[in-house]
């Protein structure tokens, strides 16, 4: 499995277009439905959620005028390097038998000591990775994404097995929705029993995630942290409102790893996360500064994580924590799924290029980890990543082509 | 440009107002329609006026001064226009590598090609259809920027022929696309005072171009695909050459060659925002449309999409000016919304007012609604009610700018504040009904504003536009 998975991932290049290409092709037979909502009072924000060279001699061109140049005067580009005094700090997700939890493999973010993608200047020490949404009961979804999960929905074990074998995600958010008092209102032994069919169906590490309830989330979390213990999940999340020392103590205790999620606000970046280090390690948190969608406060979302990022290398241990983006957000966007006329068709590829440029927007900010919905924008996202990475060189010779070229 | 001179150019950030004053004439004229000179100097530093709208600096006497404040604000990209009249885009223009550090200026302009071997209705419908893209998104139009004609012909009099064609029918700028400096001449005496974009002089043929250039007085691009050696070189020799206005083209590598990419464009922003080298001052020009160069046997969709998403990645790392095939609008709304939003003011408050809007001449049966008072949400809400005509109130509730969704998440936007601000506005005193039209992302607490606020709540929909529909089907005061 794993071995095949490092097989495809050699191969995105070439693969990238058929891959793409099937996955967006089932469009064509979907009936084009306004977006659904099935549960209508659901509350569906994730918090962490050339040519040739031909020289005319007969132009007028005046060799040697006085004061022209006749030659290429030929000099050098000083390569802008600089060094930083900080460093992003390594936060291993997910443990192995070994280690004391039952993941296949282990997932470390951070450790930047330049800018994302600065590869001139140091290369990146761990890509970016992606994780998957994968719901525990029914939730309004874009017909665009609807389509890929249609037949897992309702069945989240087998929506996570789907979102590893088929969409390639290195790992997995499991929403427990169904805890939310306002909905199903599922007990920590329900979402318990939840993870663990996940644990037993996929073996990357998880990223569990709550409803959004500050007091039930605490719940379910702490009965997760201490079932689950030594699996080094991502707990997603804990907000400044939460009994944060509660949470702080059962993620510490059972080898977990805090979110600590913040609503774009670097402030209160700093202030929740010195409140976590009062019990938790550095390693041991990510931060989540809130990702707003392309179109709808994008550009705050990036500034803030530019920020945070730079203000991380130049120093501030505070901001010096891996980041995670809800990628999903992107979906908030109406122009992602809106059925806007014949102009702007068809939706079901702009909605996940609407989810590829807000998580490419952020890559360059310098987010670590990407949880994320459409498995289009995954396998784009992780094929950016991959070529970024890939230390291959551009060819060069080619480019001018564009000029002349016949598409 | 000499250690001296590096050393007296004054980084944006340390630019006061009183830098600007002392060289001002002082004379509190308010001929510039500022209070007075201070203000000014303020506004200039800002960048929210020019010093050429100071009119006695613009006198003989005060010639020195003048020179010396155009040094002080030059930006580290130098501004380059190109076109002419009121369809002209200016590129480059950056005063600073980072966003945060001051405001983008300059959105980066998007250009779609056409060829010289096209037939001619598919070049002008392709020239039209650029010319219309249009999209309203919260109070600005979205638009595409510039016409790229290229030779694919080597034809220099079917190139002349195909630039002739796209000048008599439309004001967009051109970008002319040819190596050839025989073609680049027949193509810029079709559009003579166009005042195009000329696209390239290399390694070759620079001293053609070059001299191209000056003749016709056009902004000229250097080319030297990964080779910033080369670039700088160029960029050099045309200088000394005696061109004006130069912009520069690393390549644009899709696939593998993005590391370099995005390297070349990071570098030579740095190397001009934070080392001060004027030869790496100029605008970037990107090519995403060199994802067709390996188009293989991919489907159209499949190369528009990954032309659209390098475009995205060079959106955000610099490109001052992008050329593109791709001439679909769900490839591109993308990209422009984007552009958008990396080039708003990063200054300009996240928040509007909160407090009650009306909305045409509402009575004491219309609707009232509530949103937040994140400056898009509450423009998108605002624009959706204006289009659907209804004589409303719009409760803006103060969630420190959070959008609903994230507000409800993050206890920003709760049932206290809502009922808070139905006492607030005196918006009871204004409708005879106690129904408040909530938004379906703020559903989750509709039982808590109905238990605090003594009102009715009726969840409406989740996106604003449909807004209309629903006050059809589900308002009855």
């Amino acid at each position: 499995m794993a071995e095949k998975k490092k097989k495809d991932e050699d191969a995105s290049g070439l693969a990238l277009s058929s891959d793409i290409m099937e996955l967006l092709a089932k469009f064509q037979e979907i009936e084009l439905e306004d977006f659904e909502l099935e549960v209508k009072d659901l509350e569906l924000w994730l918090e962490s959620g050339a040519l040739p060279r031909q020289l005319m001699p007969q132009l007028k061109a005046a060799p040697g005028l006085k004061g022209k140049p006749a030659e290429l005067m030929m000099t050098q580009f000083a390569r802008p390097i600089e060094n930083y005094p900080g460093k992003i700090v390594e936060v291993t997700l997910g443990a192995t038998k070994a280690e004391g939890g039952s993941r296949g493999r282990t997932i470390t973010i951070g450790g930047e000591t330049s800018p994302a993608f600065y590869s001139f200047e140091r290369p990146m020490v761990h890509p970016p990775v992606v994780t998957l949404d994968v719901f525990d009961m029914e939730v309004p979804l874009t017909k665009a994404v609807k389509m890929h999960v249609k037949d897992v929905i309702g069945d989240p074990a087998a929506w996570a097995k789907l979102a590893v074998d088929k969409f390639g995600a290195d790992m997995v958010t499991v929403h427990l929705i169904s805890i939310d008092p306002l909905l199903k209102n599922a007990t920590p032994k329900d979402a318990v029993k939840t993870i663990e069919e996940i644990t037993q169906a996929v073996d990357v590490p998880l990223v569990i995630g709550g409803c959004g309830d500050p007091v039930k989330d605490a719940d379910v979390f702490a009965e997760i942290a201490e079932t689950f213990a030594g699996e080094r999940f991502l707990i997603s999340s804990i907000t400044a409102d939460m009994d944060v020392e509660r949470c702080a103590k059962f993620v510490k205790k059972n080898g977990h790893v805090a979110l600590s999620f913040t609503p774009m606000d670097l402030n209160l970046a700093r202030e929740l996360n010195r409140r976590l280090y009062d019990f938790l390690s550095n390693e041991d948190i990510v931060m989540d500064l809130t990702t707003a969608a392309l179109g709808y406060g994008l550009d705050y979302a990036f500034t803030n994580m530019e920020r945070a990022r730079l203000g991380g290398l130049m120093g501030d241990v505070e901001l010096a924590h891996p980041m995670s983006s809800g990628t999903t957000n992107a979906w908030a966007a109406r122009e992602a799924w809106l059925k806007m006329g014949a102009d702007w068709e068809p939706r079901e590829l702009r909605g996940p290029l609407w989810e590829v440029t807000t998580a490419l927007t952020l890559l360059l900010a310098g987010v670590d980890l990407f949880m994320m919905m459409h498995p289009a924008a995954v396998k784009t996202l992780k094929d950016v990543t991959a070529h970024l990475v890939s230390g291959k060189k551009a060819d060069a010779c080619k480019f001018v082509d564009w000029v002349s070229m016949k598409p | 440009m000499t250690e001296r001179e590096k050393k007296t150019k004054v980084g944006i950030k340390e630019l006061s107002p009183i830098d600007v004053y002392k060289l001002l004439p002082k004379t509190n004229c308010k001929e510039c329609g500022q209070e007075n000179c201070m203000a000014f100097a303020t506004k200039i530093v800002n960048r929210e006026v020019n010093i050429d709208q100071c009119p006695p600096l613009l006198k003989k006497e005060n010639e020195k001064a003048y020179k010396q404040l155009k040094e002080m604000l030059k930006p580290a990209v130098k501004e380059v226009v190109v076109g002419v009249g009121d369809k002209a885009v200016k590129i480059g223009g950056k005063l600073v590598m980072y966003r945060h550090e001051f405001t983008y200026f300059n959105p980066t302009a998007i250009a779609i090609d056409v060829t010289d071997e096209m037939p001619e209705d598919e070049l002008l419908s392709r020239v039209k259809k650029t010319e219309n893209f249009s999209y309203e998104y919260i109070g600005y139009t979205l638009k595409l920027n510039m016409i790229a004609v290229r030779c694919t012909s080597g034809d220099p009099e079917k190139f002349k022929s195909a630039v002739k064609k796209v000048v008599e029918n439309t004001e967009l700028p051109l970008i002319l696309c040819t190596l050839n400096p025989n073609v680049a001449e027949a193509g810029l005496m079709a559009a003579p005072k166009a005042n195009p974009l000329l696209y390239a002089a290399n390694m070759d043929n620079w001293k053609d171009m070059a001299e191209l250039a000056i003749m016709y007085s056009c902004p000229l691009v250097a080319s030297a695909p990964n080779d910033l050696d080369m670039l700088m070189s160029l960029s050099k020799t045309l200088h000394a050459y005696g061109v004006q206005d130069i912009v520069l083209d690393p390549g644009t590598f899709p696939n593998e060659g993005l590391a370099d990419t995005l390297n070349n464009f990071t570098m030579l922003r740095r190397a001009a925002c934070k080392a001060g080298e004027e030869l790496a001052g100029l605008p970037l020009m990107g090519v995403p449309m060199a994802a067709w160069i390996d188009k293989g046997d991919a489907a159209d969709e499949i190369v528009k999409w990954r032309e659209a998403y390098l475009a995205a990645m060079l959106i955000v790392r610099y490109a001052d000016v992008l050329v593109m095939h791709g001439a679909d609008g769900w490839s591109l709304l993308p990209n422009t919304v984007l552009r958008q939003n990396i080039y708003t003011d990063p200054r300009k408050p996240v928040a509007v007012e909160p407090g009650l809007k009306v909305f045409g001449t509402p009575d004491e049966n219309s609707p009232v609604f509530f949103t937040t008072n994140f400056a898009l949400t509450y423009y998108t809400v605002a624009s959706d009610i204006e289009n659907s005509k209804t004589n409303a109130y719009l409760i803006v509730v103060d969630t420190e700018g959070s959008a609903v969704d994230s507000g409800v998440a993050g206890r920003k936007l709760t049932a206290e504040k809502v009922a808070d601000a139905i006492k607030e506005t005196g918006v009871e005193s204004k409708v005879k009904h106690r129904k408040l039209i909530i938004p379906g992302k703020a559903s989750r607490i509709s039982g808590e504003i109905e238990e605090l606020s003594g009102w009715k709540v009726q969840v409406g929909p989740r996106d604003s536009s449909e807004i209309p529909k629903y006050l059809v089907e589900k308002w009855q005061p």
